[in-house]
């Protein structure tokens, strides 16, 4: 037998094996990576308005109570950033800590043009990449459109943790897995408001149903300038600020 | 014609039995021994997405403080607090709602809580009602004065800083904080009773803030307030078109 053939052969071979092993053991099903919201049924969205945060914290303490995060001030589901913009492109961020004071030195820096507060949190992407890394298919999308972590499978490998490109997932000192917002899934399928769009004293927050006529979230996005971040990689994010300074990654 | 096993040397078809064996066996192992919900990612999240539904809520919600305490809820609803949750302050409730008489909500009344939101932080909205700790009443309890059901600032709000409050508070802390509204706009009387269609007049001209701000103003007022050349200092604009008169941004 010539080369070619056998070459030929054993390719076909060997990809018709792979597809084998592959629908055998079945690890992502069709359509899991990236979605897109379906004609009947909920499609959760959130909404943030830059210009109501006022920087008091109750979110991500509500957060942490509701979900048993750990109370250490570096595992956040949520969490908000103090953004400080100065004269010539300089600009400071940093995650806000509500039990420290915070010294309000803009009033003597003269160099600062500008600051404010931006909450953050898993931005539920329509196109997660943490669901396309994920090597045992413990995390994925549910047909709402929550990007969920299955601690049951989770190895706590952080591939993950490394692919969120809003650092949105962190590993939990407890159960060794990744854990990031859900959403409050179990507030939300019983009809209640995530805790954060719960305390929120300002309304800063807003949650609800993109498939909805009428929601107070598809009001938000009707009657604002709306924004995502990142909005270059392509996530699709279902996360949508309004009044975001250029600034805000 | 020779039969088809005949051309098959006797070890290699043991070795193809043992090999044909061991396919079987993994594919018995693959299809039959391992539960199904190990291998179908799909059914690993459906049981995932029950048990993420099965957790305990810790929040009750805002809807649900009403059924008991009506009367506060009354009173919140007209005053400056009616957007909040009762939960944002009192913390999780939920088992208070389940067993009212042996879970109370917490009562925050120690002094560093309301400035949780209400002290004063550069970064916040401008016009948000905030205050110094520091000096604002130091050692007094927020409640002896103001009633967290029914915020109301120290004095009521009236003249113009009843609509124009976010303007008010952000001039109480800028260094135009002794002007009076009226020092620089014109309010004619028609303005209180159809706000929109008679506006109070800003200043048209440069000299008028050069009245204090020009090199050789001499209104008693500007002592100390920043001058500058009128002839050299931003030719063609009215000053208020780069400076904002309410909180005024200058270098010391």
């Amino acid at each position: 037998m010539n080369g070619r053939r056998t070459f030929l052969k054993g390719l076909f071979a060997f990809l018709f094996s792979g597809g084998l092993i592959e629908g055998m053991l079945n690890i992502l099903p069709a359509g899991a990576l990236a979605r897109e919201a379906p004609d009947k049924g909920k499609w959760y969205g959130y909404g943030v308005s830059v210009d109501k945060c006022i920087g008091c914290g109750r979110c991500m303490d509500a957060c942490k109570t509701e979900n048993d995060v750990p109370r250490e001030p570096f595992f956040f589901r949520t969490w908000v950033e103090r953004y400080i913009l100065r004269k010539h492109g300089a600009t400071t961020v940093k995650t806000i800590d509500p039990a420290a004071e915070a010294p309000p030195e803009a009033d003597f820096d003269k160099s600062i043009l500008r600051s404010f507060f931006v909450p953050k949190l898993c931005n539920q992407c329509a196109n997660p990449p943490c669901v396309q890394v994920c090597p045992v298919g413990a995390t994925f999308q549910t047909d709402d459109g929550v990007v969920l972590v299955n601690v049951k499978t989770c190895i706590g490998c952080r591939y993950c943790i490394q692919a969120c490109p809003y650092g949105a997932r962190y590993l939990h000192p407890v159960t060794r897995t990744a854990d990031k917002c859900t959403f409050c899934y179990h507030r939300i399928s019983k009809g209640l408001l995530p805790a954060c769009v719960e305390v929120c004293p300002t309304q800063a927050r807003v949650f609800g149903d993109l498939n909805a006529q009428a929601s107070p979230m598809s009001r938000f996005q009707r009657m604002n300038k709306i924004h995502v971040l990142k909005p270059a990689l392509n996530t699709e994010p279902k996360v949508y600020y309004a009044g975001l300074d250029g600034e805000v990654r | 014609m020779v039969k088809f096993p005949e051309k098959i040397p006797d070890s290699l078809a043991r070795l193809l039995v043992v090999f044909l064996a061991l396919v079987a066996a993994g594919a018995f192992v693959v299809l039959v021994v391992i539960p199904r919900p190990m291998k179908d990612v799909r059914l690993q999240w459906a049981d995932d997405i029950k048990r993420e539904q099965a957790k305990p809520v810790r929040y009750a919600g805002f809807h649900v403080c009403v059924e008991c305490h009506g009367e506060i809820y009354e009173m919140k609803k007209k005053g400056y607090h009616r957007d909040l949750s009762c939960e944002t302050c009192h913390g999780p409730a939920k088992a208070h709602t389940e067993d009212p008489d042996k879970v109370k909500p917490v009562i925050p009344a120690q002094r560093a809580f309301c400035p949780l939101c209400h002290a004063y932080n550069p970064s916040r909205p401008r016009g948000f009602p905030q205050i110094n700790p520091v000096v604002h009443n130091p050692l007094k309890a927020c409640a002896s004065c103001h009633n967290p059901h029914d915020p109301k600032p120290p004095t009521t709000p009236k003249d113009c800083s009843a609509c124009h409050g976010e303007i008010a508070r952000t001039k109480a802390v800028s260094h135009h904080v002794m002007l009076a509204c009226t020092t620089c706009h014109e309010v004619p009387r028609q303005h209180k009773i159809s706000p929109r269609s008679v506006k109070p007049s800003k200043p048209q001209t440069r000299e008028f803030c050069g009245k204090c701000h020009a090199k050789d103003a001499r209104d008693k007022m500007a002592k100390d307030a920043p001058r500058v050349d009128l002839s050299e200092h931003g030719e063609k604009y009215v000053c208020w078109q780069c400076h904002y008169p309410h909180s005024p941004e200058v270098e010391n």
